[in-house]
């Protein structure tokens, strides 16, 4: 199994009402109603994965975070809200931080490190823009157009008085990495954070 | 009929005529003391009668929804595109259901039907039915067919309607629900475009106050009329230009008020040859009952509130251009789902042909009914 499905399944509980924003072709979510018995939507832009989507039982509502917000979603209308490998997508990573957690208690949001050794070792050397399996465009073909790094992400969650309850490092294969332990920044390649507002 | 059939057809097909005799109560207070349902069946009900499909029509449509009447029909039923062997609605996998609504004129007891009591057609007589009724009424024929619980019960625009009403007033007799180009109530520009619509059948002199069978007369004008506004509004901006553009029937303005431009003769013509084949007094009460479908009514306006008591998984399909029924509509459907917490997925397709877009194939549109109906049918083993 994925690591990092493991590793948010651990933190769904039975029953959880969850939001899956960018939830691709519902794997996430379709194992997490199988799983966890959760419930919910996923939010997705991509045709293709939208036809998966309903072909397997997932419910997914075609909706651009950028274009479109999250307005048609109520306070604290979820247990959790999920954004896989979506966050350095979107043009207001920041905002959709903040909506998040509007909706739900909690949030889990993964994304590549920008400040992974071979990303860092490859500008370095060839003075080209970095790629690696899990950011396998070219500069002006990517989706991904606000990339950061663990630290560049948890400084902005401090910022924004975001408690992060959990960090766990994972491969570009979304496989546990025991080095990345050590130094993260530099040798994890995917984090999955779990968040939540700070108590005042 | 093509020759030979396409072996995505469901062939020819023959109508059925259900008569119910047991009175049935409608919303506006009086009932009818018998009525006949026409329907026609696609497919076949499996051994545990779980596999069935109700097909609900739009505010012109009728119960010829796929297949032909006869080797000799030029045109297949209304959604042909969308039901046969391998086509959304599989018939090789559902047993299809579909009917003329009670107040149609296509055979189901309506306004030209035979007044029992007068022995005379109902004309204005006839009482106004709601989507609730026509519900009612499709619960009546479920009964009659042997089938507790709708696989599916689909609908695009006036019958999108119905499938949410199935959904609120028989919770546990679906489990899907299919509404495409739909809304969960018109608006006032939706409803004004009925009143013009009315009143252009009502104004007509030929009209006699709906007692035109009395006269042996029909308000052809009126209805002709009538359509030819509903037909703008199914269409596009764009598809309208496509079609038509400004191209003239012949080469130079002739300063006068005849049909020159070949989108004045398209919309007469089809107006006309509307106003042969259909009631006006039918047109007036499938335009009513659209104006006071709002099944938030009763829940202080909170659609929310209303969907709590429903159980079924939906499906919610808008189209681009459609600009009758809204992606904005159904969106508001669809966060009314989202708040009940409801099973619910939605795509706005993108379509160049406005409201009409529900009854063309377009590779996006087939490809998401498809893989929709494909899980409701492994989910029914079908």
């Amino acid at each position: 199994m994925r690591a990092d499905l493991e590793i948010i399944q651990q933190w769904v509980k039975p029953g959880h009402h969850v939001l899956d924003l960018g939830c691709g072709d519902g794997t996430l979510l379709d194992f997490l109603k199988q799983e966890r018995n959760a419930t919910g939507f996923g939010l997705e832009i991509n045709p293709d994965h939208i036809t998966t989507c309903m072909n397997r039982g997932v419910s997914v509502i075609e909706q651009n975070l950028d274009t479109q917000g999250l307005d048609n979603f109520e306070n604290n209308s979820f247990d959790i809200v999920l954004m896989t490998q979506a966050l350095q997508a979107v043009r207001r990573p920041d905002k959709v931080l903040d909506e998040m957690l509007r909706l739900g208690d909690e949030g889990i949001v993964t994304f590549p490190n920008f400040a992974h050794w071979r990303l860092r070792w490859g500008l370095a050397l060839s003075g080209r823009m970095p790629e690696s399996e899990a950011l396998p465009y070219k500069w002006y073909n990517t989706p991904n157009i606000r990339l950061c790094t663990f630290k560049d992400f948890e400084a902005l969650c401090r910022q924004k008085g975001i408690q992060i309850k959990s960090r766990r490092v994972v491969d570009g294969q979304h496989q546990n990495s025991w080095l990345a332990r050590f130094w993260p920044n530099l040798l994890g390649e995917i984090a999955v954070y779990r968040i939540t507002r700070e108590k005042k | 009929m093509p020759e030979p059939m396409p072996v995505d057809s469901v062939g020819v097909v023959t109508p059925q005529t259900y008569p119910f005799e047991t009175p049935i109560e409608l919303a506006c207070g009086h009932a009818l003391e018998r009525y006949d349902l026409v329907v026609e069946t696609y497919g076949e009900l499996n051994a545990d009668r779980s596999n069935a499909v109700l097909i609900c029509h739009a505010l012109s449509g009728n119960h010829h929804a796929a297949g032909y009447h006869s080797v000799d029909d030029r045109k297949p039923g209304w959604w042909d595109t969308c039901i046969g062997p391998g086509k959304p609605v599989d018939t090789d996998r559902f047993f299809v259901v579909s009917l003329n609504n009670l107040g149609g004129c296509h055979g189901s007891t309506g306004p030209s039907s035979t007044n029992p009591s007068t022995n005379k057609p109902y004309g204005p007589d006839f009482p106004v039915v709601t989507v609730s009724d026509w519900v009612k009424s499709q619960a009546l024929l479920a009964d009659r067919l042997g089938i507790e619980c709708w696989a599916a019960v689909v609908g695009g625009s006036l019958g999108g309607m119905q499938a949410l009403q199935w959904s609120l007033d028989y919770p546990d007799r679906l489990k899907h629900a299919v509404a495409i180009a739909s809304s969960p109530r018109l608006t006032a520009q939706n409803i004004a475009f009925n009143e013009v619509a009315r009143q252009a059948i009502t104004s007509d002199r030929e009209f006699h106050d709906g007692r035109y069978h009395d006269f042996d007369t029909l308000p052809r004008r009126g209805l002709m009329l009538a359509r030819m506004v509903g037909h703008i509004t199914y269409l596009s901006d764009a598809s309208m230009g496509e079609k038509f553009g400004r191209e003239l029937r012949d080469q130079a303005y002739k300063f006068g008020y005849d049909a020159e431009f070949q989108v004045e003769s398209y919309l007469r013509y089809q107006g006309e040859r509307f106003s042969e084949v259909f009631d006006a007094n039918t047109y007036l009460l499938m335009t009513r009952a659209l104006d006071y479908f709002d099944p938030a009514y009763e829940s202080d306006g909170d659609l929310s509130k209303a969907l709590a008591k429903a159980r079924c998984e939906f499906l919610v399909l808008s189209f681009s251009t459609d600009w009758r029924f809204t992606p904005a509509r159904s969106e508001e459907m669809v966060n009314a789902m989202i708040a009940a917490r409801r099973k619910v997925s939605y795509a706005e397709i993108d379509a160049p042909w406005g409201h009409d877009a529900f009854l063309i194939p377009t590779p996006r549109y087939t490809s998401i009914f498809t893989a929709y109906m494909d899980r409701v049918a492994r989910e029914v083993g079908a």
